[in-house]
């Protein structure tokens, strides 16, 4: 369960998030649905803890992100926006790595490996350098890392950003596979249609505030339209005014 | 402490594999600074001997007014050649190099010289190049010879005892041995081997740290429940074991090369024996922590890998230091100067290639006091990296 409880943060003049206060809970995608600049990735990366909020706080399964940042992140898979890989290293060593950075012992460490390179269909690219990978491959090994410890919680920003139909579509089925484990899922978006055909809750972010919240059918209903893209409009525009 | 060796022998698996980590840290260190050193030497060996055997040509204009002279210089192998040239032609001949140096015997010579006065001559050269200098030197050396001796024979002809001209007789004691005279050539080694050891963790902590962050695997990295410092400790470690394997292949490539390049033709011995060389390594490497830890330093500052090879090329100047402080000022090793990184290291190279003992406390205050500040800046590095503006 991942619960955000006014969390504010400024960079020098600006303010990235004002308020934003949500709760995703298990068994749930959550998605994070807001224009560019809104503060989606602020507001994860102040979840996930490589941004420490000025005001409020996260709090990962009850953890504090902010005073026990380790153990918060012990509980999070996360997959940051365009998040890389070491192209000198093989799909597996990618895997292996972060494996052991999380505390995994050998054995268990390239069992899991080998576990996530079957679930993800990577056997055909998973012992080549991660060098001359495509975007797919890519996302591929990168979520692979994000999961290895088998993490409850999973964070991902912008997870479907320049990836091609079947590749988005691999990853709908593993997300939906993770959350029928069980798993606490949050995403962010700015794609009204993935996050209508993927998520159980929304959560709609403008101009740092979060401005709506619900299943998208509570959002249609709310709104008094059929139409989510109309719905998500109306939200914005009166956080859209100064 | 795991997940810093973790994080260790990844940087190591990754940058053996990649090209540019080979070239910077291997190939620069290990083939081509030995050959250009073992060059260097070469031609500079090469000069010597043939500037010591072969005969100064000296051009001289109307050879005719002073024969007894030419017959002189001849006596000190000197080739004389004889030109018609008038004062401007010599000059012209002299500045483009035509003729390096130019002798004109005035045409008062003979008599001056009959009636006992001095006998003028003209001598045309350019102090500017730099490659005659030592011809001219000879030249000068035996023109004065020559005119001392017909001094002294006027005063013996005159019954005067010709000792009366050396008020003070001046005798040349040169204490240069053949293994320090040596470190005259190859005073610049420590500058490549510093700069050569410097250069071989470049290439990997540029990697680690600005390259990681503009390939976007460093958030990723920052989500996994290991402190921050533990991941740049490792990131600096990796950096620090290129740039020690770097020197390693560095200074046993310039034992062999210096074998081969004939130093032994003057007279010199550069004893590169194995003890000398695990000495030499010995006192290099405690500057690797500082110099690593320096480059993720500056490299924390910077917002793309393009700015950081810029900036991060800068922690190279240090080994110029000893360059500029040590060389040019003549400064001889001090308890306060053996607390200077960079410097210190330089007294010990030199040390070292000079065959002089190392007084043990010096050994130790280099040694210490670098590996002290190594750690301390990696402590920086590590604090550098808790910057949120980090993630870029």
């Amino acid at each position: 369960m991942i619960e955000a409880r006014h969390l504010h943060k400024r960079f020098g003049a600006v303010t990235a998030v004002h308020d934003v206060s949500l709760t995703a809970v298990d068994g749930r995608i959550t998605g994070l649905l807001g224009p560019n600049g809104a503060g989606k990735s602020t507001t994860l990366r102040m979840l996930y803890t490589v941004l420490r909020p000025d005001g409020g706080d996260a709090f990962i399964d009850g953890i504090s992100a902010s005073a026990q940042s380790l153990e918060a992140r012990r509980r999070m898979g996360v997959l940051p926006h365009g998040a890389g890989v070491y192209p000198h290293l093989t799909a597996r060593e990618n895997i292996l790595y972060f494996g052991e950075l999380h505390g995994l012992t050998g054995t268990e460490c390239n069992r899991r490996a080998a576990e996530l390179i079957d679930l993800l269909e990577m056997a055909d690219f998973a012992d080549r350098n991660a060098k001359g990978f495509s975007q797919g491959q890519r996302l591929k090994t990168a979520l692979a890392r994000a999961l290895v410890h088998d993490p409850k919680n999973i964070l991902l920003d912008e997870p479907t950003n320049g990836l091609d139909v079947m590749a988005v579509r691999t990853l709908r089925a593993l997300l939906l596979k993770l959350k029928a484990a069980g798993r606490c899922i949050l995403l962010s978006s700015h794609v009204m249609q993935e996050v209508a055909a993927l998520c159980d809750e929304v959560i709609v972010i403008a101009g740092g505030n979060v401005v709506a919240d619900g299943t998208p059918d509570e959002l249609r209903a709310r709104a008094g339209t059929t139409d989510l893209e109309e719905a998500f409009i109306r939200f914005l525009e009166p956080a859209g005014r100064p | 402490m795991r997940p810093l060796l973790t994080v260790l022998r990844k940087e190591l698996r990754e940058n053996l594999r990649d090209r540019r980590t080979f070239v910077s840290a291997l190939l620069i260190g290990t083939v081509l600074m030995p050959l250009l050193v073992g060059l260097l030497v070469n031609l500079t060996v090469r000069r010597g001997q043939s500037q010591d055997n072969k005969p100064v040509s000296l051009a001289v204009v109307h050879g005719e007014r002073a024969p007894g002279l030419l017959a002189q210089l001849r006596q000190y192998r000197i080739d004389v050649i004889t030109v018609d040239l008038d004062d401007a032609a010599a000059r012209d001949a002299v500045r483009q190099q035509q003729r390096r140096i130019v002798l004109a015997i005035a045409d008062n010579y003979a008599s001056q010289l009959a009636q006992g006065q001095p006998a003028p001559v003209l001598l045309y050269s350019d102090s500017s190049d730099v490659a005659g200098a030592s011809d001219v030197g000879r030249v000068r050396a035996v023109l004065g010879r020559v005119s001392s001796e017909t001094a002294r024979l006027r005063l013996m002809a005159r019954g005067v005892d010709p000792t009366v001209l050396s008020a003070i007789a001046v005798q040349d004691v040169d204490v240069a041995t053949p293994t320090s005279r040596s470190v005259l050539i190859l005073g610049t080694l420590t500058y490549i081997i510093l700069l050569t050891m410097l250069m071989g963790g470049l290439h990997v902590t540029l990697d680690a740290t600005a390259g990681e962050r503009e390939r976007g695997s460093l958030e990723s990295l920052l989500t996994v429940p290991v402190p921050r410092e533990q991941l740049i400790y490792g990131k600096i470690l990796a950096a620090c074991v290129f740039m020690v394997l770097s020197l390693t292949l560095n200074v046993c490539a310039m034992a062999l090369a210096l074998r081969y390049v004939g130093l032994e033709n003057l007279g010199m011995n550069v004893n590169l024996n194995l003890p000398t060389i695990l000495k030499l390594i010995a006192s290099c490497a405690p500057l690797a922590p500082l110099g690593a830890s320096l480059m993720t330093i500056v490299a924390a500052f910077t917002r793309s890998y393009r700015e950081a090879q810029t900036y991060v090329g800068l922690v190279l100047l240090i080994p110029t230091l000893p360059l500029i402080f040590a060389n040019t000022l003549g400064l001889r090793p001090t308890v306060w100067l053996m607390m200077v990184p960079s410097l210190s290291q330089h007294f010990l190279v030199t040390g070292l290639l000079r065959a002089e003992p190392v007084a043990p406390l010096y050994a130790a205050l280099s040694v210490g006091v670098s590996l002290l500040l190594g750690v301390a800046a990696a402590y920086g590095a590590g604090r550098l990296y808790h910057r949120e503006a980090l993630l870029g």
